[in-house]
Order: structure tokens, then sequence, then C-alpha cells
């Protein structure tokens, strides 16, 4: 292929400087508008209040946009930062960028966490964080050269910019050779980001086995959106100095002997706990199904017979086997699966060979199961355009078992479609709309607008029930919900709903301890659950890790200690590493603090951007209860059984009209019940606003956040 | 073919001679923790614990820094680590090692230095 002709527009030579106990105490800002290259210095009270990874990403963008800043105006920025622990390759996990920007969706700040190589890459090349701010009057690639010390901005007149070309593409252009491929990471969008909200960014890794560009997703809320808004085609790193010490940590053995520990349990465990290494979160699948919680038509139910079809032993025969498939070097958890040699029967690239990464259990059930499409090869089809495309599959999912929806009850129909037969497991259907995304045109594009805007759309076009479709659209604050059935868990209702991006499950998976085990049978011991777990996830994000290695794979004891559920072992691990790259001091209660003050800066900005109110944790009734009559009536004898016992009613001779009702009233009742126990535990007003008294005992009182409480209170 | 040091621990008497052959060679320091051989006391006899070139660490490897050679051993090029040790977690027989300040991990590369060293001929190079 011809090498694309790139006009220079800006470069900046910067001073290499090796990385110290984690942090490069510099961040990156780029102005695409400008084409303004600069640093910045990483402050102590960035660390001490901030630490790094999310918590920098925030602090970056809150004095970057407005109060009134919107997805698309030129002051929203992206911001990738990695974290102090992020990029050592001894410890599972240790991979993660994290991405935030202003949701096209949500209107207010979105998190992702995401594997790949760029991340690690980037910090390594010199920046704790990069901060992109402005848009581009034209297609650009910006290009850090980590091992010479250079920023460049270019020209990008490349005309294939969908994932899985664009990345290969540019990973060989910027190879010093082919032998170095794996020294190359590309972040990119799609075709289908130019156009849609329900976007997402990529984010490459040199599979160097397979010879092809891996592709990691930053998946949720938009990202690529405004990616492609500002008119970035791709983001390229170049570094190849890696080594296990490049974080210059303080303890190097403690790290080395800590992640080996754990690299033993996995080599021992995996195969009998979790098959990560065999299936990745795609095991989820008959076990969702088994306990009633994979999402199924739109999520009215949690189970069917011909879920069976997507099993985990299904996906296992399309993954390649016994690779070591880290999304980081060092990761012996190895959980991201590929499906070689895929040939799509749709779209631009039906009848050539592809490598898909996944699908990981979300993308299965969301593609899959919560529209019916039973065929696993269909379901890694969606997967493989969802992504090249730049198409987040929990939203495009959620999304169309939505429309599907509609569908059946005659509020949509072949007329407002454009042809479309929306009917339940039609997969060719489903292939279209998403193709109609990547050329921005027909029912397609409206799809991509999210759950939210079409229930605005199909009442004001369509004169659609407001109030069915608010029911029935599985959305929060905008967001489109991930895949599992919360409906007979009040804990993951609250760990959904309540969390500050919206509706996904990484700030809180509490149903097997809510609805299997019963161990957290209050409302404080929910409320408790739902402090301690979203605090604990979210240092994830500071640090630039990975959770799965936290519990999905556990120590052999791990059920005679006495929080199991918190994996204690791997907690203690976690403030090891921790204290062994930086030199600092933790203990397990610090790192919940840590995690608390960002926890809460993010809930203030939410605030401050208009959102974040208790009016915004308000769940659709679907995550909640059965909306509809064919809902009540499969799950009947559950139902009755809870009128009886729970509310003292006896459902002998009452419609199910009747029992729908008095349903409902008590499970909303029990919803708002736990939103007080839980705003309490997070010393929140009942309106859901942080107290300044609460701010300043955990030391997240900076007047910039008490100016925006003031206000709020 | 695969070429490897085969070991008969009924024939060991412990005398570690083979440990210090090895790290002499490959650390230019007698220390048993940088022996690609290790000898441990088990009940009244000995453990040999040594690569038997299985390829289990080839496989665990995410940067293809192991790879066989053509006599059939396992070779570390050390341009290629990053250090993870997950080549140590997957050897079924222990024999990949690393030890305390090192980043690389090591590991017998069927040399046969310490074969000269046995007075017992408790190791022995092989073919196969």
């Amino acid at each position: 292929m011809n090498k694309i002709e790139r006009k220079l527009l800006a470069e900046y030579r910067y001073e290499l400087r090796p990385v110290v106990k984690g942090y490069n105490r510099r961040t990156l800002y780029i102005d695409l508008g400008t084409k303004s290259i600069k640093e910045k210095p990483v402050s102590d009270l960035m660390i001490d209040k901030f630490v790094g990874g999310k918590g920098f990403d925030l602090y970056l963008m809150w004095h970057g946009v407005k109060d009134n800043t919107k997805w698309n105006d030129p002051e929203n920025e992206i911001c990738i930062s990695f974290g102090p622990l992020c990029g050592n390759t001894n410890y599972p996990g240790s991979g993660k960028s994290i991405v935030t920007t202003i949701s096209p969706l949500t209107g207010i700040p979105v998190d992702c966490n995401v594997g790949g190589h760029f991340g690690p890459y980037a910090k390594f090349s010199g920046f704790d964080a990069i901060e992109l701010q402005g848009k581009a009057d034209e297609e650009i690639i910006v290009c850090i050269d980590g091992d010479e010390g250079i920023i460049r901005i270019m020209t990008a007149p490349d005309e294939e910019i969908n994932s899985h070309i664009l990345a290969e593409r540019l990973i060989e252009e910027f190879a010093d050779n082919s032998e170095k491929h794996q020294f190359v990471s590309v972040v990119s969008a799609g075709r289908g980001a130019d156009h849609c909200g329900i976007s997402c960014l990529n984010f490459s890794f040199w599979d160097k086995r397979r010879k092809v560009a891996r592709l990691k997703q930053a998946g949720r809320g938009g990202t690529g959106r405004v990616f492609r808004d500002k008119k970035i085609k791709a983001l390229v790193v170049k570094y190849s100095g890696l080594k296990g010490d490049t974080n210059n940590p303080v303890d190097l053995d403690t790290l080395r002997e800590t992640g080996l520990k754990l690299h033993r349990e996995i080599e021992k465990g995996d195969a009998h706990q979790c098959h990560m290494r065999e299936c990745g979160t795609a095991h989820l699948m008959e076990i969702m199904n088994d306990y009633d919680l994979l999402p199924i038509r739109n999520f009215k139910y949690g189970q069917m017979p011909e879920a069976i079809g997507l099993a985990s032993w299904e996906f296992k025969k399309l993954f390649t086997q016994n690779m070591p498939d880290g999304c980081w070097y060092g990761c012996s958890l190895s959980c991201c699966k590929a499906v070689d040699d895929f040939i799509p029967r749709s779209g631009p690239y039906t009848g050539q060979k592809v490598c898909v990464d996944g699908p990981e259990y979300e993308t299965a059930a969301g593609c899959g199961s919560n529209l019916c499409i039973w065929d696993p090869r269909d379901v890694v089809e969606l997967n493989f355009y969802c992504d090249t495309y730049g198409i987040d599959t929990i939203s495009f999912g959620t999304s169309v078992a939505f429309v599907m929806e509609c569908y059946e009850n005659g509020i949509l129909d072949k007329d407002k479609t454009g042809g479309l037969d929306l009917t339940w497991g039609n997969a060719d259907a489903a292939f279209e709309i998403l193709h109609q995304m990547a050329r921005g045109e027909g029912f397609g594009v409206i799809v991509g607008k999210g759950v939210r805007k079409m229930k605005e759309i199909f009442t004001r076009e369509y004169g659609a029930d407001p109030n069915f479709l608010h029911d029935i659209g599985m959305e929060a604050k905008g967001l489109e919900y991930s895949q599992y059935m919360s409906k007979e868990s009040l804990a993951q209702q609250g760990g959904y709903t309540l969390a500050l991006k919206g509706p996904q499950h990484d700030e809180a998976w509490l149903i097997f301890m809510d609805m299997v085990n019963n161990h957290i049978p209050t409302f404080e011991d929910k409320a408790e659950a739902l402090h301690y777990f979203p605090m604990f996830r979210t240092w994830f994000g500071l640090q630039g890790l990975c959770k799965l290695p936290w519990n999905d794979i556990e120590p052999e004891d791990n059920a005679q200690t006495d929080e199991p559920a918190k994996v204690p072992e791997h907690v203690q691990n976690y403030v090891q590493i921790y204290r062994a790259i930086t030199g600092k001091e933790l203990d397990k209660y610090e790192l919940i603090r840590q995690s608390e003050r960002v926890y809460n800066f993010q809930k203030v900005f939410c605030l401050r951007m208009g959102k974040g109110r208790r009016i915004d944790d308000i769940p659709p009734y679907r995550a909640v209860g059965p909306v509809t009559e064919e809902e009540y009536i499969s799950r009947a004898e559950r139902y009755d059984k809870q009128l009886k016992e729970k509310i003292g009613i006896d459902p002998g001779g009452r419609s199910i009209d009747e029992k729908m009702t008095i349903l409902r009233a008590y499970r909303e009742d029990q919803y708002q019940q736990l939103i007080d126990a839980v705003y309490k535990r997070k010393g929140w007003t009942p309106e859901g606003v942080p107290t300044i008294e609460h701010l300043q005992s955990i030391g997240m009182d900076l007047p910039e956040v008490i100016e925006v409480i003031k206000k709020s209170l | 073919m695969k070429k490897y040091l085969k070991t008969h621990p009924d024939r060991c008497i412990g005398c570690h001679a083979c440990e210090s052959a090895c790290s002499t060679l490959y650390f230019k320091e007698d220390n048993a923790a940088k022996s690609c051989i290790r000898i441990t006391e088990a009940g009244a006899g000995f453990d040999m614990s040594v690569c038997n070139q299985c390829q289990a660490c080839v496989a665990a490897c995410p940067t293809q820094a192991l790879t066989v050679n053509h006599q059939g051993v396992v070779m570390l090029n050390k341009s290629l680590c990053i250090n993870c040790l997950m080549c140590v977690a997957a050897c079924p027989t222990n024999s990949m090692q690393h030890y305390k300040d090192g980043l690389y991990p090591f590991k017998c590369i069927a040399c046969g230095v310490c074969t000269k060293s046995c007075p017992v001929e408790a190791i022995v190079i092989v073919q196969e």
C-alpha cells in the first residue's frame, strides 16, 4: 500500500526523563484548535488528593470546562490518564488507561477503564495524563514518540477510519520495522462514531502471535463521538524501552513476589474457578441464565432455554485456545480472548477474514440474549462491527433491545424503521442498524442516539406513551444499562442507578451477595456494601489497574476469611504493590479514603454540570420489577409469594393488574428507602448532595468544590 | 530433537557441586540461589529440580522472548523479556528461576557444565 502523505502541523520536543516511583510529575496538554502543545506540572496537591488515573483526569477536566460545557463545545476535553501503578509488568491487570470526557449521552463526566498498550506506553513516554482540548479544523493524528521525546500533530488524509484497519496501518507506518510493531499503540474510533452518541474508543495492542492489532474499548458514554467531533482520527504512541522496573519502584522485589504469588494462584486456580483463560468473561453466560439474571428481550426475563445456545462452551469453540491473551504484559489471567479468521456475512468486510476481540460477557448478553439472537457467530459479527465502527456493544445491545420491544408493541413498524423488521432475534436487522450507523443514514442513526433520545423522539413523532417508554427504556442519566438483571436484587438496583456516570456495573456488582446469598439483608447492610464496593472499585481507576484479577480469581482459602466478598488477601496485595511502587504508606482504610475523595469530587462535578441529584438516581421500572403482564405471569409464583410474605397481601382473587400495582408501589418504596440509607452512609443529604462536613472529613474540601456545594444545598 | 539435563535423584548425595558449577558459570559467583539446578532435601534423599525443556514457558511468554533452538533447548532472549515472571509460574517443574533484585528469569540451557562436577553421575545430558 502507498505511504500516506502527511503534513506536519505542529511539533513539540520534550525532555525524556525516567518515571520515578510511578509518576512522571507532568501531564501533556494539547489544544487541537490552535495546535499548541505544552507540559503541565503535577503538583503535590494533585497526587495527595487525586492520586492519578481517573483522579487526574477529573481534576484536569474540572479546570478545563465551564459549568455549561456541552459535549461538542470546543472546551470539552478528552483526558486519558494512567495512574502510578499502571505499566508495571509484574502484577496481573496493570495496563489500564482511564478516559474521561463530558458525555454526549449524559452531559456529565463519563469515565472508562480500558486495556491495550497505549496507556503504559504513553506513561513511559513521559506523561501522567494527556489532556486534549479544542477542535481541529481538519482531520489529524497526534503522535507521541516516547523514544525520541517528540509530539507531532499531522494531517490525516487516511480514507479508512474503521479501527481494525486504521490501527494496523498506523502501527505499520510508525513502527521502526516489522519486528517492532509491538512498540506502537493506537487510539481510534470508526465510522459509527462520526454519527452516533453510543460510541467508543479502541485502544490497540499488537498481538505478536496473531500478527494483528487487537482492540480494547473505552466503551461507555460516547467517548468516540467526542473524539471524532474534534476531528481526531487517531492518537499514536511509540515506546520501546519497556522493562519490569520502568516505573522505578522503591521495592521491586516485593512487587515481583506479590505478582508471582498471583500468577501461581491463577495457574493453579483458574481452570476450576472462572475459566478466564479459556472463555474470558463469557464464562458467565450460563451462570447468569441459571440464576435468572441474563437479560433477555430488553431485560424482561433473566432465563430462557434457548440461552444455552450462547453458553460459554459455544464461545470457547470459537476462541483460539492456549494463547497468552493479556491486554497488557504480565497479565496471566489472559481473559481477552479472540476469534481468529472470522468471516463476516454482512457489511463492507463481507467475506474477509478478520480477528475479533471477544465477545466478552457484556457483548454476548447485550448483542445476543437481550435481542434473542442465539447464534454465537451472529454475536461475534455484531461484536466485530461495533468495535471497528467505534460503537459501544453495551449501549448498542440495550438500544436495539429497546427498539425491538417498541416494534413488538406497535410503537414502531416498517414504515418508521425504513423497512427494517425488528422482530426479536432478527440478526440481519441488527446488522443493518449497525451498518446504517456507520453510513450515517436511516433508522440506525436514530438508534445511535441512545435510549433517552429515542424515548423523546418516539413520544414526539409517533405518539408513544411516554410512561411506558420510561418504564421499558433501560437507561438512567442518559446512559444505557449494562447487561445484568437487577429486578430481584434491591442492592444491585442501587448499584446501577447510583453509579455516578450512569448504570454500569463497575461501581458495584452485588447480586450474589444480596439476592443469592442474602448476606446484606437490611437497608444498612446494603448501604454499607454500596459504600464500600464503589469506593474499592474506584481505586482501580486511580491506579491504572483492572478489576478482574481482584475477584475473578480467589485464593483457595478465601471462603474461610472474615469477609470473602472483599477477597482480603488480594486487597492486601494491592496495598503492597502500591507501597512497593510509590514508596508511600497505605493500608486498606486509606485505600478507601483515596477513592472517597475522588468519588465525591466526581459527584460534585456532576452537580456542577447540572445532574447528580436524587431525581437522577431513579431507575426505569423494568430494572426494579415486572412492567408488563407477561413478565408478571412468567414469574407469578415468585411475585405472588412476595405479595403474601413481604407485603402481607393475599394474592388470591386479585387481577394481575391489581397485583402488579401493589408490587410496584412496594418495590419503588423499597428503592426510595434504600437511597435514603445509602445517601446517609455516603455522607450526602437526602437530595444526594455531599455535605460540607463530610467533604471536610475526607479531605476533599477544596474551595472550588465547596463553592459548588453551597450552590447545590 | 530435545536436548536436556536428565536427573537421577536416587544417585544424588546432596553435595551441591552442580549448583556451584552452574551459578559460577552463569553469574560468576558460587550461590545456590543463582543456580539453574536446585537440590533440596526430601526425606532420606534429595529432589533435583531442573528444566526438562517441556516448553510450557514458551507458550506462556507474552513477548515471545522464550524460543526453542535447533537442539530443542528453550532459550531466553533478554532483549525481548519484560520481566513479568509469568514463565516462572507456568513452569510445571518449578525450574524457571529468578532471584532477589534480578530482573530476568533464568533457566537450564543444557550446557552440561554441572555434569562434569557431579561425582556420582546423578545428572547427564541426553538427546531424544
